[in-house]
């Protein structure tokens, strides 16, 4: 628990007057000075020495609020609410009082890794409010010199320590102190029951400036300047760059110059009109590796094909199953999918005289900061990568070389350029959901009780091959932990199940998409579980809960199904037309189960009501919990309905919405209804867990409503093959 | 060429290019960041600005054909600290995750509301045909029908 063991010579510098002063200023103004920091604190303070030190986390000012620089990024799942909340609990602060704000790689606590995978809040629980407790008893002991009054007779209250008849905010206190000891034992925290901020009703923390439309992004950052980059990525996958001829381009009017590298090609000009017309008019040479076409890929992704990994094992289900004819086996496919977030990648890079500031929505700035560095052969202290809100996130931004692009035109030109993707390109150059494969096996007993479970998933890789997971994870692990998730068999009261990983290469890039492999594999298993309890003639819901263990992880899962159950009166009469499905999974240690009340009337499938039940072990921000459900829910029939990507001779097919086909508000149910579980004493993710098991739901009640089965993602178009 | 139009109640006069679509002479020229390139095919609504009182999507309007034209953006939807009520609506639903597309929805609801004042869910679904990739849909559904009620209220 003791993490901090000397006192911090450089403490009085971060909590300066001054610099709470300027900040605090521009905080409150409603210039755009403000929006410009709003999600940046730039070069104002010291490089962080350990990310732990409670001085590179806050900043206090003068008008006794809280600067908290986040390590994680905000990309909208409401994580800088919940920081606030956590900070504000152990300061004893009101949450508004909390100014959460990105981290820049030279300032503010860095994370060498991502933001992703449902982790941040359960990775900050307890540093973030051991910080905020150390910082409180910073503020008791100064307050007490400065008050002249014991500091066990100080009580604190909304950012203000009173005692003895006297009061002091806490900016006060930062002001008019000169020196900050860190105390030797980390103060006791606050037990649930005692809690005053964290399970709350609180509106997020960013709602304003979201509505009015401040530019809190990174493509809104501006620059004097500042001039428009773009570089020419390829037109198909399994392509490289060889060459490029730009006379044509050159001759564009407000072009400025255009940089020829050994890997890319980037023009630089005095608009974006300027930038998109030079950009056309680059005649690039590509070495195309092989034609590709879909039914190439869709044969390469198969099980039984690639590489195999048992990544589970329990008894001896291959055996039952291989040796037994009349077992259950049905397969299951997912497609291509895009992240499609609505804002484009792009970074503002200014370069001068060796150092690079990057102004970008990034999920890995420490990653981003390396790269650039690297290719610009400078210390990585010289590139200071400042970390915007993101306009979506979804996995994307794990993988940012067009940073590393901008800065080399910056360098060349000697101003800021602002590099973007094109919406084509944003499609065409996605790092791809990976395509998918399931074979899935059951053997009941004559009970209509699972006997033995197989899942076995094929797909791109996911983890690996990623900048901030280590090389040697492939050789080490085998199976690529993000292809395989979701895709464990949680029906622990099988007495023989396993699940088998089969990792394929495919020819263009494959990655991280909200969930990994959370929504494709849950879409498998789950469809095949009801397909399953219908074969043993059972109630879908009490099929399942006979197969789980009622031990600690079991019955969370078990007690999430049954709230769904109750809550969306399952089994009960529903309006005419209308049908239940069921599915349930568990992700970031966070069980999830959803009924979908779904009507098919003329070859349309239509979800009226989704009631969500869903773990997160500790609520910290109901109203996030709930607004994560609704997007993940809505955003998974999204792309378990509609979305499809497919390659024609090595080209995307779909490079713009529309084609790439995604939900609309028309699409989005009249109801969702969440109930939320708190079975755990730590919290769990809410990011991508709700994103699970809307897929097999709606299936599964499309099967209910028509006796239809549809097997492949997506739905509307698996429908009108059956329907023929 | 020169360019003269009202944005936000505020005279400008740019310099545009032959093809230039309004969103570039909005974002980089004037430095107005709240209207948001999304795909630059008029596919995804997030670049939906007011020409006289119409939504627009600007990403695919010609910048030329604003010549006298009256242009509100999101920042101009709300009169100072006063927010629209839709602002208002969406601020109370806490409609907005990561946020980049909302004041695209909030340009087309706006201007919904002035042709449908009380839109049916059907007005709704045929009229509002944005994309938010954090599918927030479901909020702004209920956002749109209380900014009709904060619109009755005031009115």
């Amino acid at each position: 628990m003791n993490n901090w063991t000397s006192t911090r010579r450089d403490f009085l510098i971060k909590f300066g007057g001054g610099l709470g002063v300027l900040f605090g200023a521009s905080l409150v103004g409603c210039g755009p000075i403000r929006r410009i920091v709003a999600g940046q604190l730039d070069g104002v303070l010291q490089p962080y020495e350990t990310d732990k030190s409670p001085d590179i986390w806050f900043e206090i000012t003068p008008e006794n609020n809280i600067i908290l620089k986040s390590p994680k990024v905000e990309m909208g799942q409401g994580l800088f609410t919940g920081l606030a909340m956590l900070a504000a609990e152990e300061l004893d602060v009101n949450y508004e009082q909390i100014q959460v704000v990105h981290s820049s790689t030279n300032n503010g606590p860095v994370d060498p890794r991502s933001t992703g995978g449902s982790d941040s809040t359960f990775g900050l629980w307890n540093v973030l409010r051991e910080l905020s407790a150390t910082m409180r008893q910073m503020l008791l002991d100064n307050a007490s010199t400065l008050m002249n009054v014991p500091a066990n007779e100080l009580t604190t209250k909304e950012g203000i320590v009173s005692g003895n008849r006297k009061q002091m905010t806490y900016g006060e206190i930062a002001a008019r102190s000169t020196k900050w000891e860190v105390p030797k034992d980390t103060p006791k925290l606050k037990s649930k029951s005692s809690f005053k901020v964290i399970g709350k009703e609180v509106a997020r923390t960013d709602l304003r400036p979201k509505v009015t439309g401040d530019p809190i992004y990174g493509l809104d950052a501006h620059l004097p300047e500042m001039l428009y980059g773009m570089v020419v990525r390829k037109p198909s996958v399994d392509t490289e760059f060889v060459s490029a001829d730009v006379s044509r381009a050159k001759k564009i009017p407000g072009v400025v110059i255009i940089v020829q590298e050994e890997d890319f090609v980037g023009v630089v000009a005095t608009s974006k009109t300027a930038a998109i017309n030079a950009h056309a008019a680059i005649d690039a040479k590509w070495k195309v590796n092989k034609i590709w076409q879909q039914t190439e890929i869709e044969e390469k992704i198969k099980v039984g094909k690639g590489k195999a990994y048992v990544i589970q094992k329990e008894g001896n289900a291959e055996n039952i199953l291989d040796d037994d004819e009349n077992v259950l086996k049905f397969e299951y496919t997912s497609p291509i999918g895009a992240h499609a977030q609505l804002e484009p990648n792009g970074a503002l890079a200014d370069y001068k005289d060796g150092k690079v500031d990057i102004y970008m929505s990034t999920q890995v700035a420490k990653i981003t900061q390396d790269e650039v560095a690297k290719r610009l052969n400078i210390d990585t202290e010289n590139v200071n990568v400042i970390t915007t809100f993101l306009g979506g996130g979804f996995g994307r931004r794990l993988h940012t070389p067009n940073a590393m692009q901008a800065a080399v035109l910056s360098k060349a030109i000697g101003k800021p350029v602002h590099c973007f993707f094109s919406r084509k390109e944003e499609f065409q150059n996605d790092m791809f959901r990976p395509p998918t494969h399931h074979v899935l096996r059951a053997k009941l007993t004559s009970d209509g009780i699972l006997e033995a479970l197989e899942h076995q998933v094929s797909s791109g890789t996911v983890a690996f091959g990623s900048p901030f997971i280590p090389g040697f994870a492939e050789a080490a692990l085998g199976a690529d932990f993000g292809a395989w998730r979701g895709g464990l068999i949680n029906y622990s009261a099988v007495p023989n199940y396993q699940a088998v990983s089969w990792k394929v290469e495919l020819p263009f890039a494959t990655s991280w998409w909200r969930g990994l492999g959370l929504m494709a594999n849950t879409f498998a298993i789950e469809s095949f579980m009801d397909e399953v309890a219908i074969a043993a003639k059972k109630d879908p819901i009490e099929f399942r809960l006979a197969q789980i263990k009622n031990d600690k992880e079991g019955s969370r899962l078990i007690k999430v199904i049954e709230a769904t159950r109750d809550k969306s009166g399952w089994g009960k009469a529903l309006p005419e037309d209308h049908f239940h499905g069921f599915a349930c999974s568990t992700d970031a240690q966070t069980p999830v189960a959803q009924v979908a009340e779904v009507s098919v009337i003329d070859g349309e499938i239509k979800v009226h009501k989704v009631t969500c039940a869903i773990d997160p072990g500790i609520a910290i921000n109901p109203d996030g919990i709930r607004s994560q459900c609704e997007g993940g829910i809505i955003m998974g029939m999204s792309a378990t309905m509609f979305e499809k990507m497919t390659i024609k001779d090595s080209v995307i097919e779909q490079t713009i919405y529309g084609p790439y086909k995604m939900a609309l508000i028309k699409h989005a149910p009249k109801e969702i209804d969440v109930v939320i579980l708190e079975n755990s004493d730590k919290p769990s993710g809410v990011g991508e867990p709700p994103i699970g098991p809307i897929g097999a739901a709606i299936a599964n009640a499309v099967f209910a409503a028509t006796g239809k089965r549809l097997r492949n993602l997506p739905l509307t178009e698996e429908l009108e093959k059956h329907d023929g | 060429m020169k360019v003269n139009f009202t944005i936000n109640n505020q005279p400008a006069s740019v310099d545009a290019a032959e093809n230039e679509p309004l969103l570039w002479v909005i974002r980089d020229t004037l430095n107005m960041k709240g209207t948001k390139f999304g795909c630059g095919k008029a596919a995804c609504g997030a670049c939906t600005i007011h020409i006289n009182g119409q939504a627009v999507r600007s990403c695919s309007y010609p910048a030329k054909l604003a010549e006298g034209k009256e242009i509100t953006t999101i920042e101009g939807l709300s009169k100072g600290d006063i927010l629209h009520p839709v602002q208002q609506a969406w601020l109370e639903e806490g409609v907005p995750q990561c946020g980049y597309c909302q004041p695209g929805f909030m340009m087309a609801t706006a201007a919904m509301l002035k042709s449908t004042p009380n839109p049916t869910d059907e007005n709704i679904d045929d009229q509002i045909s944005n994309i938010c990739r954090c599918a927030t849909y479901y909020r702004m559904r209920k956002a749109i029908h209380r900014a009709v009620e904060l619109t009755n209220s005031t009115s």
